[in-house]
């Protein structure tokens, strides 16, 4: 009720603080609104670990096997969930249940787990908060909507459910402080999160070569001090976080767990990136080879048919190792590695990290659809700096949640996901093109005969003359329109037309056409890296 | 005019507003967002469950809808409303007009194509499944999407042309207190309702109204009355303004013939398959006034209701007298504002005429339900952005007033999201700049407020947490009750009274033009 009694102080004097808790508690209503909504089997994965790690003890919560979701996250992640467990208990002691537990689906931990995930988003408000802060307010709120009120984190995290707001939440108050020049909590942080969730390592050499050249810099001496000193903060971290599993001696079959090679090099549903492309060439290779009269062995594992052993899936390409991507994952950091060791600037450490990602999504082993979100919530922050990272964050962020999709499968779900990605792009249209409007004003008035306009958007004519101020061009149009057609087709004309035949078609489509958006955004932030100073 | 309008929009821009980015593209962008949030909002209240889910025999009114489409899918027209051994009348009869019947029909058609055997006949009674839920839920997003959206954006068109009046981002408020009213979808897409049609064609209704297009108004209202007969709650303001408006006209019984022949035609148009014989219309008719469901349902926080605690009408009273009783008080209710209408008519004090009248139906008419209180919601919601705080107000209660029933539908969930949700978008940063808070400044009022929002939070949780004594179990829901009701009489009083202001302010305004 203080809110109905002196609005026009919250109004005149806009506090940041009261304007973002207002744009995550919308986001919380409808987060609210989503509990009964379908859950994939990482909802049990995450109940069973509060369950483990709040009835084992230590030494056994890596040994566990009681059921087939292990815990393979890092044992900062662990206490994390032991942390919670200890709430869960309180709730209903069957959460924790090592065994009446499995498979619990009663109102009580649904309702439980889907609240542990928003309230631990508020370490990525804290995050956004801390990156707004010295931004202007119109980049702000832009920036809000687009990380608070993202549509990929809503379905992965409080539909599909993870924690990866949270995990988000971290990197972002890390990136906050490189950007500000504390580097040295920066890298704490960082540690931090490695310590969540290992998949975060990706961006590992970027702040290596960022840190030792930032940080550790000043001469011999004081560098060698900074360096010494940063050692210190993230062996620490890590001894706390892996010091008691080193005492038991576990530390190998912790590693064990974290990293189950075994697991092949695509997922059953492929992530939307390079190797997609790469298998299939073989398929083509293949066919136009047993064409032309060879005759070559037909691998036994196929790709369409779920997950992939160790045998080799190609027919006629070499066969990638987990070592082939981690050196390809390399090489293509490279260039923005030589970057970083150049000239290592605070203004451009968002756009390395993403950028890390996003080679790691490309050409990673085992990469899951949902690491995309690891480069587009950080390229949010950058996404307001000029018209072209906002055109290609346009693109980047539909392609992005476009491909999360086929997460959600069930027919409830459709109209939600949908219209999460609908709301996304009319406010990410509308607020690029008043934000760039605003900027171009003044250069418009004068070029604005010459040049033609392109917009599918119908506007009043007051604003004929802002029309091209923020467009994504024919290609981008053309290609977003693109993503209709693949999402008729995979919903309406797939099942008319084919019926029960190819049913990986639509899938394996989506996956093509979102790669070829993803490899497009790796290029463009690969030339946006290597093109400034 | 013209340079006024310009200069606010000069204003906006300038303004450090958190909605520029919206506001700035016009109204139409500003609708589309918050239509489609607003649409986002429905689906996934749809998610939840739906009144009477799982709770055989009976079930609740989801089963209702469906029966209906079974039936008119199944039956010819004119078996629609009769008695027979194919359809039992006792179980979920239909008994809303016509139109309802019609929509019932079409929505069969596409459930039957989809999904058969969810309106089958006989075999799908008390049908339950992912798919039926799923489709019934689509048919009412989609009856939203196609009649109560874009009336609202009439509307608001209307309304703002029509007032030549209002900050950008003071619009797109109004759009979103318009589309989210937290009541509205929780009955609709939680409890499961088709009242987005009805309330619909009444919001197209009052936006022809606002732009003076009264044959039309005239047209939609009839087909509001004709989908729920509900919808006569706000027949006095349509009929009082109209008329006042013929009687100010060079010719009046030739426009009062216009208007009435096009409520004829529509009524006709719309009743045509009963009307060959008198038997099958009063057939139809008597299905349409359950009178013997007696004068209240449940604890609504009307005036029947909340005076049975000390009065038992039931008892005392026949059902005939009481129908009189209750006919007699609510046109005398409902009078003032009709009275001040006729002799005054203005677009502005329709509005409240809208209010005044559905609230006086509301308190006192006959067979009314807490589901009722979505009709004074609707004209209060229009007067918004002159009447913020009396929206909220009244939003609150409202709430406050359906709390048992969603109980009772497990919506629980959704009704504490959506109450959050509203008083977020009320307080929206930058969303609207004056409120009319200068009436409560007196600390006294606003520790009353304080005390009042504190009790009704507190029955919140004393209804959830608390079981009531064995004697009384019903207390809770007559403290809420009791509560509601005090609230619903003091915005009856207070908006009575500024319709009435309005007109003395508008002679006033007329003297003076006429002296300048």
């Amino acid at each position: 009720m203080t809110g109905a009694k002196n609005p026009k102080t919250t109004i005149s004097i806009p506090n940041p603080i009261f304007d973002l808790a207002w744009f995550s508690l919308i986001a919380t209503c409808v987060k609210l609104l989503l509990i009964p909504s379908y859950h994939s089997s990482d909802f049990e994965v995450h109940r069973h670990w509060l369950a483990l790690t709040h009835s084992l003890s230590l030494p056994n919560w890596y040994l566990d096997e009681t059921s087939p979701w292990t815990l393979d996250y890092p044992p900062f992640f662990a206490y994390f969930e032991r942390f919670l467990s200890l709430f869960a208990k309180l709730v209903d002691p069957t959460i924790v249940d090592l065994h009446d537990g499995l498979n619990y689906k009663s109102p009580s931990v649904i309702i439980f787990q889907r609240l542990t995930v928003m309230v631990s988003d508020m370490v990525l408000i804290f995050g956004i908060y801390r990156l707004g802060r010295k931004l202007g307010s119109r980049e702000r709120n832009l920036i809000w909507i687009l990380v608070v009120w993202s549509p990929g984190l809503l379905i992965v995290d409080h539909m599909h459910f993870q924690y990866n707001g949270f995990l988000l939440g971290i990197l972002l108050v890390s990136l906050s402080c490189l950007e500000e020049g504390r580097d040295l909590v920066g890298g704490f942080v960082f540690a931090v999160l490695l310590c969540f969730k290992h998949l975060f390592a990706v961006a590992g050499p970027v702040y290596f070569v960022y840190l030792l050249r930032h940080y550790c810099r000043g001469g011999w001496v004081r560098g060698f001090g900074r360096l010494v000193a940063m050692g210190t903060v993230v062996v620490a971290v890590f001894v706390a976080a892996y010091g008691p599993f080193v005492y038991y001696g576990q530390i190998q079959q912790v590693f064990h767990r974290m990293f189950p090679f075994g697991r092949g090099l695509c997922h059953a549903y492929w992530a939307p990136n390079f190797w997609v492309f790469y298998i299939l060439l073989d398929k083509g290779l293949a066919f136009v080879v047993a064409k032309l009269g060879f005759t070559i062995q037909v691998p036994t594992a196929s790709f369409t048919g779920g997950l992939v052993g160790d045998s080799s899936p190609f027919a006629v390409l070499p066969k990638v190792t987990p070592l082939i991507t981690f050196v390809l994952v390399l090489v293509a950091l490279f260039p923005c590695l030589i970057k970083a060791w150049r000239n290592p600037q605070p203004s451009m450490i968002t756009r390395w990290v993403a950028y890390a990602y996003t080679c790691g999504f490309l050409f990673g082993w085992h990469v899951h659809e949902k690491a995309s979100l690891h480069f587009v919530i950080p390229l949010a922050i950058v996404a307001t700096q000029s018209m072209e990272d906002a055109r290609h964050y346009f693109i980047l962020s539909i392609v992005s949640c476009y491909s999360l999709f086929p997460l959600l499968f069930e027919a409830q779900e459709y109209p939600i996901k949908v219209l999460l990605l609908l709301l996304h792009s009319i406010l990410m249209w509308f607020g690029f093109s008043s934000q760039f409007s605003q900027i171009t004003s003044a250069k418009t008035r004068a070029t604005s005969q010459k040049k033609g306009y392109k917009s599918g958007l119908k506007e009043s004519p007051g604003t004929v003359m802002q029309k091209q101020a923020f467009n994504i061009g024919w290609i981008g149009t053309s290609y977003l329109l693109g993503l209709l057609v693949v999402e008729t087709w995979g919903q309406f004309l797939h099942p008319i037309i084919l019926g029960n035949r190819l049913p990986f078609l639509p899938l394996l489509m989506i996956s093509i056409y979102c790669a070829l958006g993803m490899m497009y955004s790796w290029i463009w932030q690969l030339r946006r890296i290597i093109s400034t100073r | 005019m013209e340079k006024r309008k310009g200069i606010k929009a000069l204003k906006d821009e300038d303004e450090n507003n958190n909605w520029w980015w919206l506001v700035c593209r016009g109204t139409a962008a500003s609708f589309l967002s918050i239509s489609v949030f607003a649409i986002l909002v429905r689906v996934a209240v749809s998610i939840h469950p739906y009144s009477g889910a799982g709770k055989p025999p009976k079930y609740g009114d989801f089963e209702a809808q469906r029966h209906w489409m079974e039936i008119t899918l199944n039956l010819p027209a004119s078996e629609w409303y009769r008695n027979s051994t194919t359809n039992d009348l006792s179980y979920w009869g239909l008994d809303y007009p016509p139109l309802t019947a019609y929509q019932s029909y079409f929505h069969a058609l596409i459930l039957r194509n989809f999904h058969p055997d969810s309106v089958s006949l006989y075999t799908s009674r008390g049908h339950e499944s992912y798919l039926g839920k799923l489709l019934m839920r689509w048919t009412v997003l989609s009856s939203d999407m196609l009649i109560f959206f874009p009336a609202v954006f009439y509307f608001v068109i209307a309304y703002y042309f029509a007032t030549q009046s209002g900050r950008k981002s003071d619009v797109a408020w109004h759009i979103a207190m318009i589309l989210l009213n937290p009541c509205l979808i929780l009955i609709d897409h939680g409890h499961f309702q088709y009242n987005c049609i009805s309330l619909g064609l009444i919001v197209g209704a009052a936006a022809a109204i606002l732009s003076s297009k009264d044959l039309l108004a005239c047209f939609l209202f009839s087909l509001a009355l004709n989908h729920k007969q509900l919808s006569a709650y706000v027949a006095p303001a349509f009929f009082s303004y109209l008329l006042g408006k013929c009687l100010k006209c060079r010719n009046p019984l030739f426009e009062v013939l216009k208007l009435g022949l096009v409520v004829i035609g529509t009524f006709a148009l719309v009743w045509l398959p009963y009307l060959q014989s008198a038997n099958s219309f009063l057939e139809v008719l008597s299905r349409l006034a359950p009178f013997e469901r007696g004068i209240y349902e449940d604890y609504v926080a009307n005036f029947w209701c909340t005076s049975s605690v000390l009065i038992k009408w039931k008892i005392l009273f026949t059902i005939p007298s009481l129908k009189l009783l209750s006919f007699v008080a609510t046109i005398s209710a409902s009078l003032p504002s009709m009275v001040q209408q006729i002799w005054a008519p203005s677009k502005q004090g329709f509005l409240y005429g809208l209010l005044n009248a559905s609230l006086s139906f509301y308190m006192f008419s006959y067979q009314v339900h807490e589901k009722s209180i979505l009709l004074p919601l609707l004209p209060a919601s229009f007067l918004a952005i002159e009447e913020p705080f009396l929206f909220k107000w009244m939003m609150h209660y409202a709430l406050l007033s359906m709390f048992p029933l969603l109980c009772r539908d497990e919506l629980i969930l959704p009704y504490i999201s959506l109450s959050a949700l509203f008083i977020l978008l009320y307080h929206a940063p930058g969303g609207r700049q004056d409120t009319s808070d200068r009436c409560f400044p007196a600390s006294l009022k606003s520790f009353m407020i304080g005390f009042l929002v504190l009790c009704s939070l507190i029955l919140h949780v004393v209804y959830l947490a608390v079981r009531p004594p064995e004697k009384y179990p019903f207390l809770f829901e007559a403290m809420i009750m009791l509560l509601c009701f005090s609230q619903f009489v003091f915005v009856a009083g207070y908006t009575n009274i500024k319709q009435w202001k309005l007109s003395k302010d508008s002679t006033l305004e007329n003297k003076e033009k006429k002296y300048l």
